[in-house]
């Protein structure tokens, strides 16, 4: 039993990592939607920037106010400057967008910052938390900031008028254009507030995982994971979903014979697919009605 | 907007091809093949073997041409179905001793199966759904080779060393010049077999299926049937093209079969053009030779290079090569007007 609970502990630890990559991936689909497959390169990024910033002698919180703020205009960027004028191309060629923008952004990182592995700092400290050996007051942190995170995001969403606009403009774009809501900026506004969520994520998975370029490739897999299972179209389906597959990715690893470490991943994705055939649209998504 | 533009918003992610435009002209095709066919005499090995890739990848391109282009489905997994070929051809090889072209519909006839079936649960899935479906299948291909259980056969990491075959009848000829005629001779019947699929009754089940899914079980098509049956088809031509690369590589290895590849797949059939069935092999050329080149303007940064080339591509011409072909045989038609 003691077992049990220590693996489900560790399993919300890391679960907290996926979830807040998974809500940096809802909040862009629910703007776009399409999977951002460069979301985890640009939340990588910006890591590195405010580890730059960090570097040059700027203190922990304000480097990460700086990161957020360049963030939020970097991701409003990429999508004047790469995805606006594709707006009206086939869906397919804008995956292939997302795909060069990986290859870019993972490419100029490394010539930058080079590929060896680098410590990060975190704001929580890295002792155990309240006398447990398995969680440390980081990832009680994570867990914190996660949780908070999504309280902002539903008080934004619920209660601004700029949250109500973004709302408007995702259902449905051209009855919110006549009601004189700019739904070209309301997008690039979901670009540059995912972007500043994935920083977020970025600079709190850091001292987990250590900092380099290719940091977030199993982490983006993870957060697209979570954020299907909860469903694309719920920030919160997306944050229990990141907890559900942390916790079963580690209980799977502890009980299931020969699943080890190897095959962690896919036992993780089966157990989505699983979910998604049982109910398509995720645990907590909205059923997508079709009309011909 | 009207109504009806919103419900023009929802319709199918893969823009529609209409059949003729799915091909090329007679005439063209034969200048393409006879290009094909004289092409290797002139080269060198090294670039003949390339050439053979370009046609395998080619192949496989054509193969997620026909689930996307043709019945609307994603695939990021069709590097599993790659490797089941692969491995098919590889092993009837090496543990059993048959020989190299008869592994080839083998290996179709297996991942026509796996095909077959990983289509039934996807059935109930879509649009990104399906792709993160496929994506998970893709990512679990290489740790499943990796298993100890199946270690006397695949050879676990290790992988196995396949045998290249020589020319038949004591043509002078070398080895990768043969596999070359080889691999185009597969490719042509292929091609032919996927136009004759997508021409048929089967073909525009399909199409009516990728067009607007509720209007065609309306018609009375078999939606799940058609659905699963173009995944079946897909993979059966994935797995053939996977077994030549086997045996044009001389080598399988879980490695070599990685997400990376499904990428590279799927960007060559945007590259071509979605539903464009001659686009295969632009797109083919384009994820063999633009890493290369890439690779030779900037070593550290071949992959901004990469990706840079990549948005040009899809800036200048987002319908890929398809658009190229359409303007060009507009300008061919105003100068034979003129």
């Amino acid at each position: 039993m003691e077992l049990f609970i220590n693996q489900v502990l560790a399993g919300i630890a890391t679960g907290a990592i996926y979830a807040c990559m998974a809500l940096a991936v809802v909040m862009i689909y629910q703007a776009i939607d399409h999977l951002n497959f460069a979301q985890g390169e640009m939340a990588m990024f910006s890591t590195f920037i405010s580890w730059q910033l960090m570097q040059w002698g700027v203190p922990y919180w304000w480097a990460f106010l700086l990161t957020l703020a360049f963030s939020f205009a970097g991701g409003i960027l990429i999508e004047r400057l790469l995805f606006k004028p594709l707006a009206k191309a086939p869906l397919l060629t804008n995956v292939a967008g997302f795909i060069a923008l990986f290859a870019i952004v993972n490419s100029v990182a490394g010539l930058t910052w080079d590929f060896t592995i680098k410590q990060y700092p975190t704001p929580f400290g890295s002792s155990p938390f309240l006398g447990s050996q398995l969680i440390s007051t980081h990832q009680a942190g994570m867990i914190g900031v996660t949780i908070g995170l999504l309280i902002l995001l539903y008080i934004f969403f619920q209660f601004t008028r700029i949250g109500l606009a973004m709302r408007a403009a995702a259902s449905l774009p051209e009855s919110a254009r006549l009601v004189g809501i700019n739904t070209s900026w309301m997008i690039a506004l979901g670009w540059g507030m995912a972007t500043a969520i994935g920083a977020i994520a970025g600079m709190l998975i850091a001292p987990v995982v250590f900092l380099e370029p290719n940091m977030m490739g199993g982490v983006l897999i993870y957060g697209f994971a979570a954020a299907v299972l909860g469903g694309l179209t719920s920030p919160l389906g997306a944050v229990v979903g990141g907890f559900l597959v942390g916790v079963f990715e580690n209980l799977a690893g502890t009980y299931i014979p020969g699943v080890g470490n190897e095959l962690k991943l896919p036992i993780a994705l089966a157990l989505i697919i699983t979910v998604l055939v049982l109910k398509p649209a995720g645990l907590f998504g909205r059923p997508i009605v079709k009309r011909v | 907007m009207s109504a009806i533009e919103e419900v023009a918003n929802e319709a199918p992610a893969v823009e529609a091809v209409p059949k003729r435009a799915m091909t090329l002209g007679y005439g063209t095709s034969l200048v393409v093949l006879g290009l094909l066919v004289i092409a290797p005499v002139f080269m060198k090995n090294f670039i003949v073997f390339q050439l053979t890739m370009v046609l395998i990848y080619a192949l496989a391109v054509l193969a997620l041409n026909i689930l996307t282009g043709g019945s609307g489905q994603f695939s990021l997994g069709q590097s599993a179905f790659y490797a089941v070929g692969a491995y098919t051809s590889a092993i009837l090889m090496e543990h059993v001793g048959m020989n190299y072209a008869l592994t080839l519909p083998i290996a179709g006839i297996i991942c026509f199966g796996f095909g077959f079936l990983f289509g039934q649960p996807a059935l109930r899935l879509s649009g990104v759904y399906l792709a993160l479906a496929t994506f998970a299948l893709a990512v679990a291909m290489p740790q499943l080779l990796k298993l100890g259980v199946f270690e006397h056969w695949t050879g676990g990491v290790q992988g196995l060393v396949v045998t290249k075959p020589d020319a038949p009848f004591g043509l002078p000829i070398s080895q990768d010049k043969w596999l070359y005629y080889f691999t185009l001779v597969v490719s042509i019947a292929i091609y032919i077999f996927s136009i004759n699929l997508l021409k048929s009754r089967s073909g525009r089940a399909f199409m009516a299926i990728r067009d607007n899914e509720i209007a065609a079980s309306a018609m009375g098509i078999d939606v799940a049937l058609y659905k699963t049956l173009a995944f079946g088809v897909s993979a059966g031509i994935t797995g053939v093209a996977g077994g030549l690369g086997a045996i044009a590589v001389q080598f399988v290895a879980p490695d070599g079969y990685t997400i990376t590849l499904a990428i590279s797949l799927f960007l060559g059939m945007v590259v071509g053009g979605v539903g464009w069935l001659p686009g295969s092999i632009v797109g083919s050329a384009f994820i063999i030779f633009v890493p290369n080149i890439a690779e030779g303007i900037s070593k550290g940064l071949s992959g901004a290079v990469f990706g840079v080339l990549l948005f040009l591509v899809i800036f200048l011409v987002p319908h890929g090569a398809r658009q190229v072909a359409i303007v060009a045989q507009q300008l061919i038609g105003k100068l034979k007007k003129g």
